[in-house]
């Protein structure tokens, strides 16, 4: 059999995305944002447990023996910021090892940007206006919703996210028919959280519309600052459109001793879960030490951005060459 | 038997679920962002035919299930036991009617089936797409209707009953599509 050389996506999807990023350069080129590169490969590379990555072996010369595909620019992008670059995006590649499916690809490109002194409302709102400049022309889209994380978790699943209850957690899911749940989640009440939010929320929310959740339960806080007035709560927000996940973002944790004591948490996780240890990149956290501004930030999938503009169910139908075929 | 992580998992893979054998129909990789991979799959249960929807942890593994589809001729029903025989080895294997199920209604001695064996036992059997069976068994049609609409029953030498048209007669060979249960056409002998 002949080896499939052709890319997957339709040959107007090259236009399509071509198209997509010169609007992407021209929205921030008019809110002067900078454009900025960081490496693809790191000698650092994030802890998140639920992040795996590749790990490239090389002959060069370095203190660490490692190089890391970045899972996300957000270390490197935040140095730039500590260093006093301004308000920064970059359009770039992300690595993520294992992930492969419908909705994913090991290889993606990411969109993510930076403000200065953005709260997560000015975030969500900025969002909004760029998703809209890139899909308008494509799909119609009904007026933003916004819903915090407890609302809408409650209003699907009629049970509270921040109260871990055993036993109303595993009559919902039951209730549902997952009766899984109980055996998979078992009382870690952040992957009990991560398995409703997938099965029972996610997939309904933003019907042609953009959707964004905001105000994280704090497990979840991933590396947002956690509210202020209300620490059960994390500053992070995610978007979605026609249940496709497209973005997430954070008010940034600037405190570096907080980012320490997750990246233990995440390290004591790792282990935990049997995960190769993460290399802390100390550089980061160097950074950190003299100082991040406080600011907003926020990743996109572009990929998926592009599915909704091309009207596709598959990433594969949107990439030249997924990793099948790359 | 081998286990299969939950990367490995494609449609038409065997696995054991319950304790029972299952084929994998479908594999949906769920993942946030930031948060747990699941895999949401979709399973065919060989033993009862009823899909079942299954969440797992991306990465979990599930034991394989030893069921294999062999192609064997059907021999002769003993009354409780259907029996049928790999042609190139010669090895014979008994199917109750639990695994024999629907299909004994289009079994002809000699027609090839394709038999699955779970732990080298009959499962299920697969009966030809096509089958050609004497009917025993019908009215008198009206001689000179060839339009096929409306039609009548008509018992077949293995004891199904399908609908033909009304010029099929008793003592006459006929094709049918095992699938949908349906008349396709005479067979001239």
């Amino acid at each position: 059999m002949p080896l499939s050389w052709e890319p997957t996506c339709a040959l107007e999807l090259l236009s399509l995305r071509a198209e997509m990023l010169g609007r992407l350069r021209s929205f921030f080129a008019s809110e002067d944002v900078l454009e900025v590169e960081t490496p693809l490969l790191g000698q650092g590379i994030g802890s998140d447990p639920h992040l795996d990555f590749f790990t490239v072996s090389h002959s060069l010369v370095l203190q660490d023996s490692a190089l890391f595909l970045q899972t996300s620019p957000e270390f490197a992008m935040k140095r730039l910021l500590a260093a006093g670059s301004g308000s920064i995006f970059q359009i770039c590649k992300a690595f993520r090892d294992g992930e492969a499916g419908r909705l994913h690809n090991p290889e993606f490109t990411l969109l993510e940007w930076y403000r200065l002194d953005y709260d997560l409302g000015q975030l969500m709102q900025e969002t909004a206006a760029l998703l809209h400049g890139l899909l308008d022309a494509y799909i119609p889209l009904d007026a933003t919703e916004r819903f915090s994380y407890t609302d809408v978790f409650r209003q699907y699943t009629g049970i509270d996210a921040l109260q871990f209850d055993l036993q109303a957690y595993c009559r919902c899911a039951e209730g549902y028919g997952l009766p899984e749940a109980a055996e998979l989640c078992g009382t870690d009440h952040h992957l009990w959280l991560d398995f409703l939010f997938s099965h029972m929320v996610q997939p309904f929310l933003g019907r042609n519309a953009i959707c964004m959740v905001y105000d994280y339960p704090a497990c979840q806080a991933a590396l947002a600052r956690l509210k202020p007035e209300d620490t059960r709560l994390a500053e992070r927000v995610e978007v979605f459109v026609n249940g496709l996940e497209l973005g997430n973002g954070y008010r940034e944790l600037t405190d570096a001793r907080e980012q320490r004591r997750r990246f233990l948490q995440d390290a004591a996780a790792r282990s935990q879960l049997g995960l190769p240890a993460a290399t802390v990149d100390e550089r980061f956290l160097a950074a950190l030490d003299a100082g991040l501004p406080d600011c907003s930030g926020m990743a996109i999938g572009l990929d998926r951005v592009l599915m909704l503009i091309a009207g596709c169910s598959e990433i594969d139908a949107v990439l030249t060459f997924p990793v099948a075929r790359a | 038997m081998a286990s299969y992580s939950t990367n490995e998992f494609k449609g038409g893979l065997k696995v054991m679920l319950d304790g029972d054998p299952c084929s994998i129909i479908e594999n949906e990789f769920v993942k946030p962002g930031k948060g747990q991979a699941f895999n949401r799959v979709k399973f065919r249960n060989l033993k009862t035919g009823r899909v079942i929807e299954r969440t797992f942890k991306s990465g979990e593994s599930v034991e394989g299930a030893d069921v294999v589809e062999l192609s064997m001729l059907y021999l002769y029903n003993d009354g409780e036991f259907w029996h049928f025989m790999v042609p190139d080895t010669y090895e014979q294997y008994s199917a109750d009617r639990n695994a024999v199920g629907e299909a004994g209604k289009w079994l002809k001695e000699q027609d090839e089936c394709t038999v699955t064996l779970w732990n080298d036992a009959p499962l299920s059997v697969a009966p030809p797409n096509f089958v050609e069976l004497e009917i025993t068994e019908t009215d008198p049609g009206v001689r000179g209707d060839t339009s096929g609409g409306g039609g009548k029953p008509a018992k077949l030498e293995t004891g199904a009953v399908v609908r033909v048209p009304l010029f099929v007669q008793t003592g006459e060979v006929i094709r049918v599509d095992t699938r949908t249960g349906e008349y396709v056409s005479r067979v001239k002998e």
